[in-house]
């Protein structure tokens, strides 16, 4: 680039300046870093220093900026400038407060600096100011898939937003669950009474609102695209086909009850008397508020039983293993039913953990005024006797056998199962589980492909090259994994809303989709700009691909963790910028190097590690490169600094932004270069992972497992390159971490790679 | 004098723990103008002193330093700490907030270098680790803190301690002249993320929180096992710094209780399902953990974690609201003295340290909020017309747990967003 032109800029404060020769780290930045100005500050994060740099900018024509001071993570205010690329070499945390202040490590702190200033100088050349996509583009019409108060919470937020919405239902009517309820459990003070559904206002609303184009008895037969620039197929019963725009989607496809024919020792499919929720709802409506009948025979109900976790909390593997979380209020709901027409009707709910946080403990504490009996136990099952059911369940409080003989209705609890489509991972996890020693999965995977099987319906049918819907995350809800960010979705601009997200009941739900809709509306404005959704969010950055170079292999499209990638017809990467998160996984994966993004490439990294001077094999001076990931290793050793935990003076640390952007390529070329040892921190992987960027640790891992070869080839130890699952709390033991590793390079000893 | 810029279509945002924080991140990334304002001298909230979340035993701060990221890289967000909002007049569209500053004593020259820290000597309690022990007089509020700035404690202003902090800064960043200020704030909607408090345990007399000293709550348990609290992580109990083995956990301390509190927590029994796992992940199978319980809570797929705890030979559950705690003056333990209702057995057990599961309260309760609004029995605020602009969002609004109360913030992001896309349309 003809016009770039490269500052360094130094400061002497919070100690630097006594404790290094930033004369001598100047001299470096302009010999070296090759820096047109270089200018040291005793205080560069103040007013001053940085109107010094602004003014570079404005008169010098500087382009791009090495500041050499604190940490990238502190103030980010005064260094924040947004028309230059910046680069930190992080002096202060990253050298002074890390190494001891004694004579005898001077000298190797000062290397220390001098190193950072040259990585910092090395990244900065090689960085671009994102200009953004210029091919962005936005609808702001948001998709919404299903009609049930989920749905329609979206639609009709949505459209108070300012947005256009369409709004797609697969049955002859808006409402899903909702509308099959007599009432509804309280959503407000005074949390005593059954309440009416807010369907009809809903309904009303909806059909009144010019913003909301609603498809009934339609579903989405086809979705391509992205962010912004969707386009849905949707297919009427009649065979109609329309095609829709749209910038965003929620999925709010709601939940069907836990089938009750699999539960006959509870008397379901045996005895009329036996329904399930939903069915109690029916009889509830029929009876239009009136005594609700027996349905065997129509007779006068006196005792109705109500058995919680039918069929769920289930540890056998039969039935449903979680809780539903709304069961429990829905019970209290129809006892009042019964109760409020007539307080004589025995009501008796046999629970094993009543369920009903918050508020929900009024909604309790009026079934219990209202008489509504509450007995603690587990129901072992349910006979028909003549036009009466005997109940047999463990008293738990008694701990003792016990029955009720003359239950009229018996009403079972049976839960939610989500409508989520298909598992796209289904046979992934097959595979793992497999490997772990249990084939069941797999069986159960087999069957399901066998010739006349039933085939799990798609319900966004996405044309993405990873599958037709969103990945699960358990029991086929398609829910977030971050605690901290319910949200967080493995498709961008797709959210999903609702039962099908997690079990819940309808207060949640309104409250949920409301959120989802919020989210969806970012993702339209985002694309707008092309600019990233969280964790990245602001940036302008996106994959660039070079075609010429790529050989199809297609460890890209595979590996992304969000399915931005499709492949065309030859099989060559298409990615879609605003369906990407800015992870560099792709870039990671690329056995070519042909991925890279402006600010962050193959070459930020490669030139940084490249720029470290490593001394010859008799120096007893090793260099061990780590690469840390920027959300949990890298602020974990910021704090560790803080608290002035010590650690090897002879690592360089490089943040990354998640681990499955490491190409080998850079762990080739550090241990070609005579680095003795590389490591490389990212989060915890598993099950339980906390890897922001779903699996980026994980397939570091993978990568790094073969690397084996590489080394072998080069005749180096295996040791010489090492990963580690690191947590942002960690600030003892990354720097113990560090020691050990250093001590172990000292036993195996120097590379012998040096020099060549 | 801090001077800020926000018209009616900036969203005012009061409270900037991870539901403050949530609710001006999605709205500033939907391009919305955002003043986040925030009591405490750094963000993060409640969550922040957190040690581990359940079900995923992953750390708070983790997603912290994500949305810190996200707010630093944002210019649409202004943050205003130790600042209180104290009356918010006007209506949807159009309100004007009063916000008093307190004085940090340090300006924006700070670099967080610590050399006030080294040169006072008075130390005042360390309130992040919830006053468990002390920092100095002129202390950073954590490490993780944002803005990471120092912060004069105003005991030592005024005082020899005061000029030495201020001299031993080279920057100029000690300003023990800075007053208290109050600004006024325009704003099209607001909402209101301030959170909770745990109850008052002392309240809950039978468990003598007040009387003894290895009675603590579930939230300074949560501080003695972060490697960031007092103890650096280890689980030590208060009278005598013994390792703390044999620990039990009260549930509903103050909650489901009309005495008390009215409604159910909902995070407790998880947060005690949690905190076995500190325990076994200090000590082993020597680690013993007795939970006395009404209910458990553990809702949807937090029952696989239930399950795991339930499970674990180390972990005993008791059936029975706990009649009173007794701890021994010579030994230190506490004997827990009750009725397991599962079978009516009595009991008198002795623990090393006894955790109260605290229930939660809204930080700011109906009658003290600075507008007039709608909320329920127990202080928490309701979504209610009559609330106008003003939106509840997180625990303010209801028991929640952090997932929950990201929901509801981003939820709120929203409803503030439709009012101001709505005085945007008005004024083009």
């Amino acid at each position: 680039m003809a016009d770039m032109k490269v500052a360094a800029y130094i400061c002497q404060g919070c100690g630097l300046g006594d404790r290094l020769d930033t004369k001598a780290l100047a001299g470096v930045a302009k010999k070296e870093g090759k820096a047109a100005i270089v200018k040291e500050h005793e205080f560069l994060c103040n007013a001053d220093g940085v109107k010094m740099i602004r003014d570079d900018i404005a008169n010098e024509g500087v382009t791009h900026v090495m500041v050499g001071a604190c940490s990238r993570r502190a103030k980010t205010e005064a260094f924040g400038f947004t028309d230059v690329c910046v680069s930190r070499a992080n002096l202060r945390e990253g050298v002074i407060w890390s190494q001891p202040e004694t004579d005898e490590a001077q000298e190797t702190t000062q290397e220390m600096a001098e190193d950072y200033i040259r990585m910092g100088c090395a990244e900065v050349k090689k960085m671009t100011l994102p200009a953004g996509d210029p091919a962005a583009v936005t609808e702001r019409t948001l998709l919404v898939v299903g009609g049930g108060v989920s749905g329609m919470t979206a639609a009709l937020e949505a459209s108070r937003a300012g947005y256009q919405v369409v709004l797609v239902e697969k049955s002859g009517a808006l409402g899903g669950w909702a509308a099959k309820l007599h009432k509804r459990t309280p959503g407000k003070s005074p949390y005593a009474d059954p309440q009416e559904t807010p369907v009809a206002a809903m309904v009303a609303a909806i059909e009144g609102d010019a913003n909301i184009k609603v498809y009934l008895n339609a579903v989405t037969s086809k979705i391509s695209g992205a962010p912004g620039r969707f386009e849905a197929e949707i297919s009427t019963e009649s065979g109609a086909t329309t095609t829709e725009k749209a910038g965003g989607i929620v999925q709010a496809t709601g939940f069907n009850l836990y089938d009750a024919n699999n539960l006959p020792e509870l008397g379901y499919g045996k005895s009329a008397n036996v329904v399930d929720q939903a069915g109690l709802e029916a009889l509830a409506k029929a009876a239009g508020g009136g005594a609700i009948k027996r349905p065997s025979d129509g007779g006068e109900v006196k005792r109705v039983v109500f058995v919680q976790c039918a069929g769920q909390r289930d540890d056998s593997g039969k039935h449903l293993p979680y809780c539903s979380g709304s069961c429990c209020l829905t019970s209290v709901k129809q006892a009042m039913y019964f109760k409020d027409a007539n307080p004589d009707i025995d009501t008796v709910v046999i629970y094993q953990d009543l369920r009903m946080p918050g508020q929900g403990e009024d909604f309790y504490r009026s079934g219990q005024t209202k008489g509504v009996t509450f007995t603690k136990g587990k129901v072992s099952g349910v006979e028909a006797a003549g036009n009466q059911c005997k109940v047999s369940f463990q008293d738990l409080i008694l701990n003792d056998q016990a029955q009720i003989d003359d239950a009229d209705l018996v009403v079972l609890a049976t839960g939610q199962v989500p409508v989520s489509g298909v598992d796209i991972d289904s046979k992934l996890k097959a595979e793992i589980a497999a490997a772990a020693g249990d084939n069941s999965l797999m069986e159960a995977y087999n069957a399901s492909q066998q010739e006349g099987a039933v085939k799990p319906v798609s319900i966004l049918n996405l044309t993405y090259r990873q599958g037709p819907d969103m990945p699960q995350l358990k029991y086929g809800f398609t829910d977030s994994h971050f605690i901290c960010f319910p949200y967080e979705t493995r498709r961008t601009g797709i959210y999903a809303a609702g039962p099908v997200r997690r079990p819940m009941d309808m207060a949640q739900a309104v409250e949920d989709a409301t959120g989802a809709t919020m989210k969806a509306i970012q993702a339209i404005e985002n694309a707008g700009i092309g600019r990233a959704a969280h964790p990245r969010s602001g940036d302008l950055s996106y994959p660039i691909f070079r075609k010429e170079g790529c050989t199809q292999c297609k460890r890209c499209t595979v590996e992304c963790p969000f399915g931005a990638i499709d492949e065309d017809e030859q099989r060559f990467p298409q990615f879609n910028q605003a369906r990407c998160r800015r992870c560099g996984t792709c870039m990671g994966a690329c056995p070519v190097r042909v991925i890279s993004f402006e600010n962050y490439s193959v070459e930020t990294v490669g030139s940084q590690l490249k720029a470290v001077d490593v001394p010859d094999e008799f120096s007893e001076k090793p260099r061990i490169l780590v690469l840390a990931c920027e959300n949990d290793a890298y602020p974990a050793l910021d704090m560790a600094a803080m608290n002035r935990n010590v650690y090897s003076a002879f690592v360089r640390v490089i943040p990354v932004r998640c681990l499955g952007s490491v190409n080998t390529i850079w762990i080739n070329d550090a241990l070609s270069n005579g680095y003795d040892g590389v490591m490389m921190m990212g989060c915890k992987h598993g099950d339980d992972y906390q890897c922001h960027f779903v699996k980026g640790s994980e397939l570091a891992n993978i990568r790094m497992s073969k690397i084996g070869d590489t080394l072998k080839n080069m005749s180096l130890e295996e040791e010489r390159v090492s990963t580690f699952e690191v947590a942002i709390t960690d600030i003892e033991r990354v720097p113990q971490l560090i020691n050990d590793y250093a001590a172990l390079i000292q036993k195996i000893g120097m590379s012998p790679m040096k020099g060549f | 004098m801090t001077e800020v810029i926000a018209t009616n279509q900036t969203i005012l945002v009061v409270g900037g723990g991870i539901s403050g924080m949530t609710a001006a991140l999605e709205a500033a990334e939907c391009g919305k103008n955002v003043v986040l304002v925030e009591k405490n001298s750094a963000l993060g909230g409640r969550v922040s002193q957190l040690y581990r979340y359940f079900p995923k035993l992953c750390h708070p701060i983790c997603g912290l330093e994500i949305n810190q990221r996200r707010l630093k890289q944002n210019p649409r967000i202004r943050v205003l700490t130790m600042a209180e909002v104290t009356a918010i007049a006007g209506g949807e569209g159009d309100y004007t907030a009063t916000v008093k500053l307190a004085p940090r004593f340090v300006n924006e020259n700070c670099t967080a270098c610590g050399e006030c820290s080294k040169a006072v000597d008075s130390e005042v309690p360390d309130a992040f680790n919830y006053n468990l022990g002390k920092v100095k007089a002129a202390y950073l509020p954590n490490k993780m803190a944002y803005p990471q700035r120092y912060v004069i404690d105003p005991s030592i202003v005024g005082t020899p301690e005061g000029e030495k902090a201020k001299a031993a800064c080279k920057y100029g960043a000690v300003d023990l002249d800075m007053q208290e200020e109050t600004v006024q704030l325009k704003a099209g909607a607001v909402i209101w993320a301030t959170g909770w408090k745990p109850y008052d345990a002392a309240k809950i007399q039978p468990y003598g929180y007040d009387r003894f000293s290895n009675v603590i709550t579930s939230v300074e348990f949560e501080r003695l096992a972060d490697i960031h609290g007092p103890t650096k992580g280890k689980i030590l109990r208060p009278s005598d710094g013994k390792e703390a083995k044999n620990i039990a956990f009260i549930q509903c301390a103050g909650s489901r209780d009309e005495n008390h509190l009215r409604h159910c927590s909902r995070i407790c029994c998880m947060a005690s399902l949690k905190q076995t796992n500190y325990v076994r992940e200090a000590y082993g199978d020597e680690g013993k953990s007795t939970i006395y319980y009404i209910d458990i809570r553990a809702i949807d797929r937090f029952e696989d974690f239930y399950a795991k705890v339930w499970n674990d030979p180390n972990v005993t559950f008791i059936k029975s609201k706990v009649a009173k705690a007794v701890q021994d003056e010579k030994t230190g333990d506490v004997v827990l003295h009750g009725v397991n209702t599962e079978g009516y057995h009595r009991y008198a057990t002795p623990h090393d340290l006894v955790v109260l599961a605290v229930g939660m309260e809204p930080s700011v309760k109906g009658a003290d909020l600075p507008a007039q609004i709608v909320s329920d029995s127990s202080g928490f605020i309701e979504a209610d017309p009559a609330n106008h602009a003003f939106f509840g969002a997180g625990c303010a609004s209801s028991p929640l747990d952090v997932n929950r109360a990201v929901q509801s913030a981003t939820a709120s992001a929203l409803r503030a967003i439709q009012v101001v896309n709505r005085v945007a349309r008005v004024e083009d």
